[in-house]
C-alpha cells in the first residue's frame, strides 16, 4: 500500500507501545483489589476480542461459538495439572495447540457454510462440546475442577496474595493478541482474509485460497484464545463447564470487538475498555440486587450502539475513518 | 426397551416437534421476508408465556382462551420493534449481518433484565388449566393433552400461513416485497408497512405457541434461551427461506430429541438435534428445503 498506510501502521505501533507502558505503571497507583481485578478483566477481555476479531472481523465468518476455544485451553490446563502434575505453562501451549488443531477440524466441513447456516453451526458445536463435558465424570463433569493454590509461584503461575502477576500477564496477553493483528494486518494473509470478508467468490477467482485463509484465521483466533482460556483458570483458580464454555462467554468475547468496531485493529480494545468495567460497575452497584438492572442497562447499550454507529466506537475517532472499513 | 416404549416416546416426539415448528415458524416467517434472524425470538416466547400467566393469575382466562388475545399482543410487540429497531437496524451500510444480529439480541438482553426487574426471577406456573396434567389413551398410547392442543394448532397454524401466503392480497404483498423491496414502492405498496405486519405475524405465531407451552411448562426470565437455539436449528435444519421447511423442521427435531433420550442419557438429549443439524448441512449446506 502506500506510504499514507505505512505512516499509519508505524503511529499505530507507537500509540501502542506508549499506551502498554501507561498500563504497565497503572498498578503502581492503584492499589484497590477491587480495581486491580476489573483491569485484569479488562485487559483478558481486550485480547480475547482481538483474537476473536481475526477470525470474524477480519476473515468474517462470524463465530458465536469460541467458548469452545476457550473453555478447551482452561480445561486443558487445569486437567493436565491436576491429573497429572504437568505446569500451567506447558497446559497453556498445549491447550492453545489443540484448539488450533480442532479449529481446522472443525473448519473442514464447516466453512463451507455461509451465513447464518455457520453461525448456528458454531454455536451448535460448542453447544455440543459443553454438554459432553457437564457429563464426562473424569473432568468434573457439572461441578468442574477445583485447582489447588499452594502458595506463590511463577513456576506454577498461580499466586494467592498479589493480583499483580495476573495483570502483567493478561497485559502481555493482550499487547501478544494486539501485535499479532497488527502485523496480519499487512501480510499476505491480511490481505486474503479482507477479500473473503467482501466477497469470496471474487477473491477464489482472483486466486485467494478462500478456504486456506478461513483455516488460518481460525487456527490463529483459536489458539490465541485458548491460551486466554489457561490464563482464565490459573486467574480464578476454579473453572465449571458452564462458565468457561457457555454460550454467553461466547457472546462476552465478541461483544468489545462488536462495539468497538469489527475488523479493526483499535475496536477490541476500546471495546474492552468501556465495556467491561461498565459492566463490572454496574454488577455492583445497581446489580447486586438481582433484579436485571445491569442486563437492562448493558442490552441497551448494546442496541443503541450497533445501531447508531454500524462501524463501532473507532468511528467516532474520524482520524481512524480510514482504519474502520 | 420394549416397542411400546419406542412407540410412546416417538409419538410424544412428534407432538414435542409440531410445537417445536409452531415456535420457530415466526422466525422462519420473518427470515423468508426479510433476511433478518432475530436473536430475540426465544424473548418474544417468553414474553407471551408471561402473558398467558398473568390472564390466568389475574382474570382466571384460561390459557386456550388466552392464546388468540396473546397472539394480538405479540401482533402488536413484534411490530413495534420492526418499527422501533429492526427497521434501524437494516438501514446499516456496514457490517450490515454483524447490526442485525447483536442490535436483536441486545434487545434478548434487555427483555431478559426487564422480565427480571418486574417479574422477579422466581419460576411461575399455571395450575388447575382445563387441560393442564391430563393426557388422552389412543390405541393404548398416552398423549399429553397440551401437547396434542399444541401440536393441533400448529398443523392448522401452518395450513392457515400456507393459504394466507397464497391466497390473499397481502401474502402476495410479503412474497412480492420479498422479491423486490424496491419494486413494489412503485406499485404503491408501502415496504416498512409489509415488514411491519410480517414481525406482527411471526410474532404472533411465537405468542400462540407461548400460551400452549405456559399450561405444561415454568414460566421465568430465561425461559427463552432453552427453545431459542432448538428454534433456529429448526429453522436451519429445514432451510432458511423456507416457511414449510420450519414445519419439517420441528418434527425432524422432535423425533430425533425422543430417540435421542432413549439410547442416551436425557442430560444429553439435545447432543442428538445438533449433531443432525451439522449433518444435515454438511450435506446440504441450505438445509433440506433451503433457497438461499
Amino acid at each position: 500500500m502506500d506510504t499514507h498506510f505505512a505512516q499509519r501502521r508505524r503511529r499505530d505501533l507507537i500509540v501502542a507501545g506508549c499506551l502498554a507502558v501507561i498500563a504497565a505503571l497503572v498498578p503502581l497507583f492503584v492499589k484497590d483489589v477491587y480495581v486491580q481485578n476489573i483491569m485484569v478483566l479488562t485487559l483478558m477481555y481486550a485480547a480475547l476480542s482481538q483474537s476473536w476479531n481475526i477470525l470474524s472481523g477480519y476473515c468474517g465468518q462470524i463465530s458465536l461459538g469460541h467458548a469452545l476455544y476457550f473453555g478447551l485451553g482452561a480445561y486443558t490446563t487445569a486437567l493436565l495439572f491436576t491429573k497429572f502434575g504437568v505446569l500451567p505453562w506447558f497446559g497453556m501451549l498445549a491447550g492453545g495447540a489443540i484448539s488450533a488443531v480442532i479449529a481446522m477440524a472443525l473448519g473442514y466441513p464447516c466453512f463451507r457454510l455461509r451465513g447464518h447456516y455457520f453461525v448456528i453451526a458454531t454455536i451448535v458445536i460448542a453447544e455440543i462440546a459443553l454438554l459432553l463435558i457437564q457429563n464426562w465424570d473424569w473432568a468434573g463433569a457439572a461441578l468442574g475442577i477445583d485447582i489447588p493454590v499452594r502458595g506463590d509461584s511463577w513456576l506454577k503461575f498461580q499466586f494467592a496474595r498479589s493480583k499483580l502477576p495476573y495483570f502483567y500477564f493478561a497485559l502481555a496477553l493482550a499487547c501478544i493478541a494486539w501485535l499479532v493483528t497488527w502485523w496480519l494486518e499487512d501480510s499476505k494473509w491480511g490481505y486474503w482474509w479482507r477479500a473473503v470478508k467482501d466477497n469470496p467468490d471474487a477473491a477464489e477467482s482472483l486466486g485467494v485460497v478462500v478456504f486456506n485463509s478461513k483455516m488460518g484465521a481460525a487456527a490463529v483466533s483459536a489458539f490465541l484464545v485458548a491460551v486466554g482460556g489457561s490464563f482464565y483458570a490459573q486467574f480464578v483458580s476454579y473453572i465449571d463447564p458452564e462458565s468457561v464454555m457457555g454460550f454467553q462467554f461466547s457472546l462476552l468475547m465478541a461483544l468489545p470487538a462488536v462495539l468497538g468496531g469489527v475488523g479493526t485493529l483499535w475496536g477490541p480494545v476500546l471495546g474492552a475498555v468501556i465495556l467491561i468495567p461498565l459492566t463490572e460497575l454496574t454488577r455492583s452497584f445497581i446489580g447486586g440486587s438481582g433484579r436485571g438492572v445491569d442486563l437492562i442497562v448493558y442490552g441497551t447499550l448494546i442496541v443503541v450502539i450497533s445501531l447508531a454507529l454500524p462501524r463501532g466506537l473507532v468511528s467516532v475517532f474520524s482520524w481512524r475513518k480510514e482504519a474502520a472499513r | 426397551m420394549t416397542a411400546e416404549t419406542i412407540i410412546q416416546s416417538l409419538a410424544s416426539g412428534l407432538l414435542m416437534g409440531l410445537l417445536y415448528g409452531l415456535i420457530a415458524a415466526g422466525l422462519a416467517l420473518i427470515f423468508g421476508l426479510m433476511d433478518v434472524v432475530n436473536f430475540a425470538h426465544g424473548e418474544f416466547l417468553m414474553i407471551a408465556m408471561y402473558v398467558t400467566f398473568f390472564l390466568f393469575a389475574f382474570f382466571a382466562i384460561d390459557p386456550l382462551l388466552a392464546a388468540p388475545l396473546v397472539a394480538a399482543a405479540l401482533f402488536v410487540f413484534g411490530a413495534v420493534v420492526y418499527l422501533l429497531i429492526v427497521r434501524f437496524a437494516m438501514r446499516a451500510k456496514a457490517n450490515a449481518g454483524m447490526v442485525q444480529i447483536f442490535s436483536t439480541f441486545g434487545l434478548a438482553i434487555v427483555m431478559r433484565g426487564l422480565a427480571q426487574f418486574f417479574f422477579t426471577p422466581d419460576y411461575r406456573s399455571v395450575t388447575n388449566s382445563w387441560v393442564g396434567g391430563k393426557t388422552v389413551s389412543i390405541a393404548g398410547i398416552y398423549l399429553p393433552e397440551p401437547q396434542l392442543i399444541g401440536a393441533l394448532l400448529s398443523i392448522a397454524a401452518f395450513v392457515a400461513l400456507y393459504f394466507f401466503i397464497n391466497r390473499t392480497d397481502f401474502g402476495r404483498a410479503l412474497e412480492a416485497t420479498r422479491e423486490d423491496a424496491g419494486a413494489v414502492a412503485l406499485v404503491g405498496i408501502d415496504k416498512n408497512r409489509v415488514f411491519a405486519l410480517g414481525w406482527g405475524l411471526g410474532a404472533a405465531l411465537v405468542g400462540l405457541a407461548g400460551a400452549i407451552m405456559a399450561i405444561f411448562f415454568y414460566v421465568y426470565p430465561d425461559v427463552g434461551a432453552s427453545f431459542a437455539l432448538i428454534a433456529y436449528v429448526t429453522v436451519a435444519l429445514g432451510g432458511f427461506g423456507s416457511v414449510f421447511g420450519a414445519f419439517a423442521g420441528g418434527i425432524i427435531v422432535g423425533l430425533v430429541e425422543a430417540t435421542t433420550a432413549l439410547i442416551l442419557p436425557p442430560s444429553l438429549k439435545s447432543v442428538g438435534i445438533y449433531a443432525v443439524y451439522l449433518l444435515v448441512v454438511f450435506i446440504r449446506p441450505r438445509g433440506l428445503f433451503g433457497s438461499m
